[in-house]
């Protein structure tokens, strides 16, 4: 079961990178954001370096959650769907490991590359590694909650814009308690909102994995 | 008319004997009733072709008796009905082939084959000819050559039911013929196969179900 | 997806053939003759001390990044205009070179500016725009890399090319001018208004090295492209006569 789903999340993480696949565009989609925001808000470095953990993470959550409309989508075109539901691994399963596979991809390089933008953003070196680390923690439950929008749309048969708006609440307690880490000093010690962060992981990993194989397996025609 | 079942005590090494049936099915899709009233029953050594027009829910019955949508009226079984999903019990070939294009041929199979727990994908690759195709990526192919690499999955690893969409489409003869040897060789070894069509098979069915638009 | 007119690129093949070990050669040299002027024979500058010299690499960087987007604009043009087959070879293996001369630019100016700014990176009107351009290339890259098959991308990829060099200028002024807004110094200036001439001398051996490079490594480039293409071809050619030759014994087997 665990080599069932280690093969799946290779498949998909290797796709990804391939041509047509979504992992460079979320990088470069990720540094734009990033890039963006200094010409609104002015190169006050000194306001940078405070905004730029909310940045780094705004960047992340947009790229996850535009990135993941064909999570499923090219699966259902193709007919695998069919073939993933068939199969004696539980749909959900299977969903958690494309959600595996999609944060190889696509997430695991926004968290490499927020170091770099933290330099960018001239944030100082301890909160850009909090910065760094709640990514980490928190780009996978953005996976996860993006495969339920991801889902929805395969069904719907619409576009990537979609997907965002369908799970952006859902991703709210995330943005909140990943931000709130990153604030050394701050009213709240940092390791209660991380601890959150990873409860709402983990919790991601079951409710999202449920959520999604009910949408693609209602919109299976 | 279901047949009686008899498994004689005696016969302990003779293969178990499957049957899927099917009575009053029904099946509704968006607000279009699609077919009513279907049944049947297809045992081993058994191939029912499924015919009808355009619109008439070949590939709709098709994919209920796999269980990717649900039926609704009647029911539908594979007996003797085990623990397992009826999902690994069958081999569904449908419309879409199933296969990623920036793969080769090869990956495509052993990707599949290590899913669901087959071995070698080279007896498959020869069966079908594909052999010289196996280490280009999908997307080159033609639609025949993409249909026989579809088909191929159908050697992975052994099922009793084959759920087979219009799968001469696209084939020239000689795929036909392969076709024909793959169906014939399933069903010799006590296999089943459900075949939607609107050509002639290349193995002639045992019986034939004709559905109506309603 | 047309065949690959085969006649161009293969005279390009053998021409790059026997340029590039010439181009690699001369870039050495240069680069040799260039690093040891630039890191031992030049004097350092009597503002800026020794981090003057990573100058000698960055003028060079950023300035073929420009060259690259020219490259890629013309290459752009020529798929777009003038159908040369050559074209949209060019305009793909030309935007990575220029993305890596770009982002060694934004480095180099990076580190240039540390001592100065006491930071890596302070939005300096002139490495913002640096930095725009690169996401500009990173663009281009995506358009290409978007699609399976070269041909469909290349003329979206033009088009794409030669609306970003209308917008450059325009993107140039607009960092500016946000940038007069809150600081202004600029660090690129070296020694005063003018550059001692003992420092152009290496600059231009660095600048020729550099030079080099890029078009060593942009020739390099198109010939993986082509046989890449070239090797498509084949495999849809292979595809096609497998199912040919299962045809032929098909008729064979019945007679004619």
């Amino acid at each position: 079961m665990i080599a069932a789903m280690g093969l799946i999340a290779m498949q998909t993480a290797r796709l990804s990178f391939r041509h047509g696949g979504g992992a460079f565009v979320g990088l470069v989609f990720f540094l734009a954001v990033v890039t963006v925001v200094p010409f609104a808000v002015g190169p006050d470095l000194r306001l940078l370096a405070r905004i730029g953990p909310a940045v780094l993470w705004i960047g992340a959550l947009l790229a996850t959650l535009l990135g993941l409309d064909r999570l499923f989508r090219d699966d259902h075109d193709d007919g695998s769907l069919d073939l993933f539901v068939l199969a004696d691994l539980p749909l959900e399963l299977t969903v958690l490991a494309k959600c595996a596979g999609a944060w190889l991809a696509t997430g695991l390089p926004l968290v490499v590359a927020t170091p770099v933008l933290g330099l960018l953003l001239g944030v100082p070196p301890a909160p850009l590694a909090l910065t760094t680390a709640t990514l980490l923690v928190g780009t996978p439950a953005l996976t996860l909650i993006g495969a339920i929008g991801a889902a929805l749309i395969t069904a719907l048969g619409r576009g990537g814009l979609l997907v965002a708006v369908l799970v952006l609440p859902f991703t709210i307690p995330v943005l909140i308690f990943g931000v709130s880490a990153t604030a050394l000093g701050g009213p709240v010690a940092v390791t209660d909102p991380l601890l959150i962060l990873v409860a709402l992981t983990l919790i991601s990993a079951v409710v999202a994995p449920l959520a999604a194989a009910a949408a693609l397996r209602g919109g299976l025609d | 008319m279901p047949h009686d079942q008899e498994t004689s005590p005696a016969a302990v090494t003779a293969p178990v004997s499957v049957r899927l049936s099917a009575s009053e099915l029904a099946a509704v899709r968006g607000n279009r009733q699609v077919f009513a009233g279907v049944s049947f029953s297809v045992t081993a050594g058994e191939l029912m072709a499924v015919t009808g027009p355009n619109g008439a829910g070949k590939s709709t019955l098709l994919r209920l008796i796999a269980g990717l949508l649900p039926p609704s009226a009647g029911e539908v079984s594979l007996v003797p009905v085990g623990e397992e999903k009826i999902g690994t019990r069958l081999h569904y070939v449908g419309h879409r082939d199933g296969l990623k294009p920036s793969e080769t041929v090869r990956r495509n199979l052993q990707f599949w084959a290590r899913l669901w727990g087959g071995g070698d994908v080279e007896p498959a690759l020869a069966a079908l000819a594909l052999e010289r195709l196996a280490e280009l990526p999908v997307a080159v192919l033609s639609a025949g050559q993409r249909r026989r690499a579809a088909l191929a999955r159908l050697l992975l690893v052994e099922r009793p039911l084959w759920l087979l969409d219009e799968p001469a489409t696209a084939l020239d003869a000689a795929g036909e013929a392969r076709l024909g040897h793959l169906i014939g060789a399933h069903l010799a070894a006590g296999g089943m196969a459900v075949v939607a069509t609107h050509l002639d098979l290349p193995v002639k069915p045992t019986a034939t179900l004709a559905l109506r638009t309603a | 997806m047309a065949l690959v007119d085969l006649a161009n690129p293969t005279r390009f093949l053998s021409y790059s053939a026997r340029l590039l070990p010439l181009t690699w050669g001369l870039a050495a040299v240069l680069m040799a003759v260039g690093l040891y002027l630039s890191f031992f024979a030049s004097p350092p500058d009597y503002q800026q001390g020794e981090t003057v010299r990573i100058m000698y690499i960055h003028v060079p960087s950023a300035w073929l990044s420009m060259l690259g987007y020219a490259v890629v604009a013309v290459a752009a043009l020529g798929t777009l205009v003038w159908r040369h087959p050559l074209a949209d070879v060019t305009a793909k293996s030309a935007a990575p070179i220029g993305a890596v001369f770009t982002f060694l630019a934004l480095v180099t100016g990076s580190l240039w500016g540390k001592p100065m700014w006491g930071a890596y990176w302070v939005w300096d009107a002139r490495l913002t725009s640096e930095l725009v351009l690169l996401l500009i290339y990173l663009a281009l890259i995506a358009v290409w890399q978007a699609v399976d098959e070269p041909g469909r991308a290349a003329r979206a990829a033009a088009v794409l090319a030669l609306v970003g060099a209308i917008n450059l200028p325009i993107i140039k002024f607009s960092v500016d001018w946000w940038n007069t807004l809150h600081q202004g110094e600029s660090i690129f200036r070296v020694g005063g208004s003018t550059i001692d001439p003992s420092m152009l001398r290496p600059l231009f051996v660095m600048m020729g090295a550099m030079t080099l490079l890029y078009a060593s490594l942009l020739m390099m480039a198109m010939r993986n492209e082509i046989l890449r293409r070239r090797l498509r071809t084949l495999e849809i050619t292979v595809a096609a006569t497998g199912e040919a030759g299962g045809a032929e014994a098909v008729r064979a087997e019945a007679g004619g």
